[in-house]
Formats: structure tokens, sequence, C-alpha cells
């Protein structure tokens, strides 16, 4: 690192990782880490409520607040916890590890108002009750225009964000502040920051206008054009997501075990996927929609999704791999899985990650690959298999990845220890425990067509009655003794970050405490000591463990894939 | 380490177990890309593709002239129609239910025309569970062939205001 050029720029250099903390830019990670959790609460209330409502014998709240909570519920979760916090990622990712100040400390400001603003005044109206219309708020389901407007207001924040990351990758480059390239961490979070650019268009283009129709200033989007548009802003999101959560995924695999990328070309080749194949994903989402033709639904899934899909499984295998070979380095040779025992498990920030890899691949991964196929889409569309699918995805795979880079947030930028470190060694298996138990329920309640976002699983008072089969009302009641553990990881979780931010002992001046033994910390403090080495240096170490468990996993997608066209099979014919 | 810098030309193609996963992985996309069209063309289960642009208003008109034409009897005070094996059906989707209740004969084709007369809904057929989605101005058509008997029930699962969970309706399925 070489101190001379950032001297005009305030900064400390950080014990653990040796790497540069600008003040300015800290202020901002740790700003929006702050606002992303309060958002969490929010959203986690709303969660707890939901799923004891679901529970059809619990079915706590009545009609209305079930509905207004499910909004309330979507837009602080995929919207502001996760984008709060992607901000954090962005500020982090483009100072420290560039070794530069950030761009401009000004537009950050701005940004930030703009955001806090957008966030208040949408829950204000959702939470007013005039904005019952779920986050995708379909026309001609019709909100408050200070709902479609917190939103945009909240995006064009966000986009500022994107824009002071670019520019400050632009004065990083300029300055000549670092050697090289780019490292990985920061070259997912530019993945993250230009999908995010492509999602946020969208967005304008589908909501801008509806905020104009709400004032009553123009027509009605069509419908169907809307759907198109929105899931171009809904479906990119999940994309920045992941590409933000691998590249979480990756820093805590390194600054945990000591792992490096075994191969930078396909790391950043994998990112890289993302960026040009997901444009088209929208279509999983309207795939049994009027208006589209088939070929353009199975060209559009099928070649841009499935590009994408490849790389999440090479990242899927490249993580792991990582991990393995860093392991087997520190001598962990034993057997296949031997390396895997040995892994830092009693770190919660490794644990959190670990658990995210696992979900986000076997249940999230694997599901959504299977119902975004066009014919198999025909049993699971708006049935309960989806956000069975998407809780996988985006809160056993992101949020728990988010929940573990915290675990080294708080050391690190905040510089405050944790109190309760045997609590926080359970937090992400209470929490990521929770989330499968709930994403079973929500799946295998769907498979008997129990619908999302439906109040009342009997339909009581309906002209003519149906209901469902008893057994789906047992995987109800699984959805809500998930969602209730996984609350208590999340409350867990708040109490461990609240206590440790504002009452924590200071660790000012000093390393990071470590959750391993000293002998552990010490083998991975050699391996991050050595920094960069030119690529393929420990090449030979082989990977035998990894390759059964990605043999594993494909294994399983293969059958659960195979599976349902079976399913399929049976049904009434159609087309 | 994904935290540093790399130098000089990184640039490297995977080798070994690396390279034997990405093409692995390759291969199975390249099955799923295939699975697809190939369905579409042999498999019996496809998403419906024909729709025209329509009138709320005037597809409600149809879905009333179609009921009075084939109406046959009553179940709560909705209407049950029967339309010709092979021949158009309406439905409708409104809030909060799907009318009329249709009777079909089990292995007859039909086309049922299903669209919306105010908000996006879900068209739900339990207990088989078929779904397909709803919107106003667009004329959905499901060539349709039921292959079991029995009496299904309609549901609704797009959210469409306060009484979406009483929005249902029926379509029974004669043995023929």
């Amino acid at each position: 690192m070489s101190t001379e050029t950032v001297k005009a720029a305030a900064h400390r250099v950080c014990e653990t990782t040796g790497l540069s903390i600008f003040l300015k830019a800290q202020f901002f990670v740790k700003i929006n880490a702050v606002l992303a959790v309060i958002f969490l609460l929010v959203g986690g209330i709303a969660a707890l409520l939901l799923a004891l409502t679901r529970w059809s014998n619990v079915m706590l709240l009545n009609d209305i607040w079930y509905y207004r909570m499910i909004t309330l519920h979507g837009v602080n979760m995929l919207v502001f916890w996760i984008i709060f916090f992607e901000m954090a990622i962005l500020y982090f990712a483009s100072t420290t590890l560039l070794n530069t100040k950030m761009f401009s400390k000004k537009l950050a400001h701005v940004s930030l108002a703009l955001m806090v603003a957008g966030a208040v005044v949408t829950n204000y109206i959702i939470l007013k009750g005039q904005a019952d219309v779920m986050l995708t708020s379909y026309p001609p389901l019709e909100a408050h225009p200070l709902f479609y407007l917190g939103i945009i207001l909240f995006a064009v924040g966000a986009l500022l964000v994107a824009f002071n990351f670019f520019a400050t990758l632009y004065i990083a480059k300029k300055n000549k502040t670092y050697e090289g390239s780019m490292p990985l961490v920061t070259f997912g979070a530019a993945t993250a920051a230009i999908i995010a650019v492509v999602a946020l268009l969208h967005g304008a283009a589908a909501l801008v206008p509806t905020f104009f129709w709400s004032m009553g200033w123009m027509e009605m989007m069509d419908p169907g054009v809307y759907r198109l548009l929105w899931w171009g802003l809904g479906h990119h999101s999940q994309q920045i997501n992941v590409a933000a959560m691998v590249s979480v995924w990756y820093f805590v695999a390194t600054i945990s075990t000591g792992a490096k990328p075994l191969n930078e070309t396909v790391c950043r080749g994998a990112f890289i996927l993302y960026i040009l194949f997901i444009n088209l994903a929208a279509a999983h989402h309207l795939l049994v929609d009027p208006g589209l033709s088939s070929e353009w639904k199975i060209w559009n899934t099928s070649y841009a999704m499935y590009l994408a899909v490849l790389a999440s499984m090479i990242h899927g295998y490249t993580v792991p791999a990582s991990m393995e070979v860093a392991m087997r380095r520190k001598g962990y040779n034993k057997g296949i899985f031997g390396w895997f025992a040995k892994l830092p498990w009693k770190d919660p920030g490794f644990s959190a990650v670990a658990l995210s890899a696992i979900i986000f691949g076997f249940i999230g991964g694997i599901t959504g690959v299977t119902l975004g196929t066009e014919q198999i889409n025909i049993m699971a569309h708006n049935t309960l298999r989806i956000p069975g699918h998407f809780h996988a995805t985006v809160v056993g795979g992101t949020t728990l990845a988010f929940m573990g880079l915290c675990y080294y947030l708080v050391p690190l930028i905040f510089q405050k220890d944790f109190y309760m470190k045997k609590l926080a060694r359970i937090q992400p298996w209470l929490f990521g425990g929770g989330i499968v138990l709930m994403s079973f329920g929500m799946s295998f309640a769907g498979t008997y067509g129990v619908p999302r976002r439906t109040y009342d699983s009997d339909f009581g008072g309906a002209i003519l009655e149906t209901g469902f089969d008893p057994i789906a009302h047992i995987f109800l009641g699984l959805l809500g003794v998930g969602g209730v553990i996984a609350f208590v990881g999340l409350l867990l979780f708040l109490v461990l970050i609240v206590t440790a931010v504002f009452f924590g002992p200071s660790i000012k001046g000093q390393k990071m405490p470590t959750w391993q033994s000293a002998r552990e910390q010490k083998m991975t403090d050699d391996l991050i000591s050595i920094g960069y080495e030119e690529e393929g240096k420990d090449y030979h170490i082989k990977t035998p463990g990894t390759i059964v468990l990605v043999l594993i996993f494909l294994l399983s997608f293969a059958i659960y894939y195979f599976a349902n066209w079976a399913a399929l099979a049976d049904l009434w014919h159609i087309r | 380490m994904s935290i540093f810098h790399p130098k000089g030309n990184w640039y490297r193609p995977p080798t070994g177990a690396e390279r034997l996963w990405v093409g692995l992985a390759l291969a199975w996309c390249l099955v799923m890309s295939i699975t697809m069209p190939w369905w579409h063309f042999q498999g019996k289960q496809n998403a419906p593709q024909t729709t025209y642009e329509v009138d709320p208003s005037a597809f409600i008109q149809r879905v009333n002239q179609f009921v009075e034409t084939n109406r046959v009897g009553e179940i709560n005070n909705v209407p049950i129609v029967e339309p010709e094996p092979g021949g158009d059906a309406y439905l409708l989707g409104q809030m909060w239910q799907w009318y009329p209740v249709l009777k079909l004969k089990k292995n007859q084709t039909y086309r049922i025309h299903v669209s919306s007369a105010d908000l996006q809904h879900g068209l739900s057929i339990l207990p088989i569970n078929m779904n397909i989605h709803v919107l106003p101005g667009y004329d959905y058509v499901m060539e349709i062939t039921p292959t079991t008997a029995g009496e299904f029930s309609l549901i609704c699962n797009e959210f469409c205001g306060i009484g979406h969970h009483r929005m249902t309706g029926k379509i029974i399925v004669e043995e023929t």
C-alpha cells in the first residue's frame, strides 16, 4: 500500500487487514448499515405477523392488516434493508479495497437524504393504509401517489450512490492508488452496481408513468407492459443481491479462512455472465402471462437465464474450493472432508456465509431454475412455491450472507466487540434453520396449490366453497413455526449488533478478536499476509471434497428438475 | 486474496477440477435449454399463447351472451354453463368471483377465453394446481382438455383487493 498518495484524505490503517479505511467513506458505510438494520427490524416484525397469519390455526391478523403487512414486509425487506446494506458494501469496496478516498462526500449526503426520505414516505403511506397494493403494485390496483414517489426518490438516491461508486473507481485508477487490477470483491461489487443501474432504469420506466397516472396526469399504463417493465426492476434487483452476496462470500472466505480465488479469470468471467445474461430473466415472471409468445418466453428464460445459472454454479464451486485449498495449505489434509470439519464453524461470520451458500444453492437455486421453466411454471405461478423459492435465495442466501458480513463489519469498521459470543455462534443456525423450515412449508403447501398473498387458505365466506387437503395446512403450520424461529434468530442478530455497536467494548488500535483458537487464527493470518500471489502457485492442491459437494448438488438439481416434469405430465392438457 | 490486487497478466483458462466443473455445469444448462423447446413440441402441457386484445366491457358482454345460450343450471345463484365440446367458452375474473361455473366433458378440448373485468387476477384450478395469469384488456385463450373427471375449484392467486381470499369458482368435469 502506498501511503503517499492518500495522505490528503483522512484515513486509518486497519490493524487486522492492513487496509486503509477512509474516515468519510467509513461514515457512509456505518450510516447505511445502521439504516439497513433499522428497516430489517421493521420488515422483520411484519414477517412475524405474516407467518402467524398464514399459519392457518393461528390467523393472527385481520384481512386488512394482513395485506398491509405483506406490502410493508416486501418493501422494507426487498428494497430498503437490502439496498441500504448494498450501499454500505459499495462505499466499502470502492474506497478501502482500492486504497482511495471517495469521489464526493456531498453527493453521498444528497443520495443518503433522498433514500431516507423515500423510505420514510413509503412506510408512512403504507401504514396509513393508503397503499395496500403489495410491493409489485400491479395496475389497475392504485396506491396513493406518495407510495410511488417514495420508491422513486429512494431509487434516485441509490442511482446516485452507484454513480459515486463508479466515479470513485475512476479516480482510484487515475490517481494510481493501487497496482494491478481491482480486487475480486470490488469487481463483484461493480457487477452489482452495473446491474443496479439497469434495474433502476427499468424501475423508472414502470413507476414514473404510474406515479403520473396516480396524480391524474396520464393514462394508466397497460398492465402487461407494466409487468414486463416492473420485473425488469424486480428481477434485476435479485441479481444485484446475488452479485453482492457472492462478493460477500469471497470476502468472508478470505478473511475467515485465508482463501484466495483459485482462478481470477474464472471468478470474474462468472460475474460478467451475470451482467450479460440476466437482462431478460424478467421473462420468468411472465411465463403464464397473456400476450407473449412461447418463443419469446422460452428464448428469454433458457438462453439468458441459464448462462446466469452457469455463473452461480461456477461461484458455487470456486468459493468452497478456494476454502478447501486454504485449509489444505494449513495442513488439514485428512481424507476428502477433513478440511470441511475443520472450517471455522465457531465464527458466526463464517457459518452465516457457509449456510448462505448452501441454502442459496441447494434450495433457492434449484427451485428457482425449475420453477422458472416455462411449462413447469403452470403448476407454480403465484402459489406459495414462489415465496418458498425466493425466501431461500434472498433471505437464506443474501440476508444471511449480509448478517455474516456484519460480524466483521462491527469489529473492523465500528471497532467494537460483541457481547454474548456464545449466542452469536448459534445465531446464523437459528435464523438459517428457521428460514429453511419456512421455505419448506411454503414450497410444499404450494404444491397443493395454496396461493401466495392470500389471507385465508380456507376461503371463508366465498360464494362457492373450497379448501385444501389437511396436509397442506400442516405445511402452513411448518411455515409458521419456521417463521417464528427465523424471527427469533433475527431478533438475536439485532440484539447482538445493537449491544456491540452502541455499548460494546471499544477495540480501537487492536486487532479484531478472533473467534477461532490462536493457532488457527495465526495460520489464517499467515495466509492473508502473503497478499496477492501469482496465479496457479498453489494449483497442485486438489479439491476432491468440493468436487464431491458439487456433484451431490448437480444430482439433487437433476432429480428435482425431472421430478417436476414428471408431475407436469399428470396435468390436464393445455396449450 | 479476494481483497488484494492481482498483478501482471493474470489471465488463465480453467484447468483440472475447475475445468471439469465448468464443463459439467455448462452441459447441464444445455440439457435444461433443450428440454423446454422439446416439451413445447412433444409435451401436452404448455403455457397458452393465443391472446386477443379486448375491452373489458366487450368481454363481459360476450360472457353474458355465452351464459344465456348455454346455461344448464345454477349453484348458489351462479349459473352453470355447458359449452359445446370443441367450442369456445368464457370465464370472467371479477372482484370477487370466477363467473360462470363451467361444465365440461372429460377428454374433450375447449377453447376457454379468460379475462378480467377489473384488476389483475390469477386463475388457479384446484386440486390439480394449474395456474395462469389474467389481465384486464387481454383475452387469453386456454385450449384445455380435462383428463380427469370431478368437481374442480377455481381460486384467485393474484391479490385483487380486500375480498381476494373469497374469490372462487368451479369447473365440473363429467365422465363421457
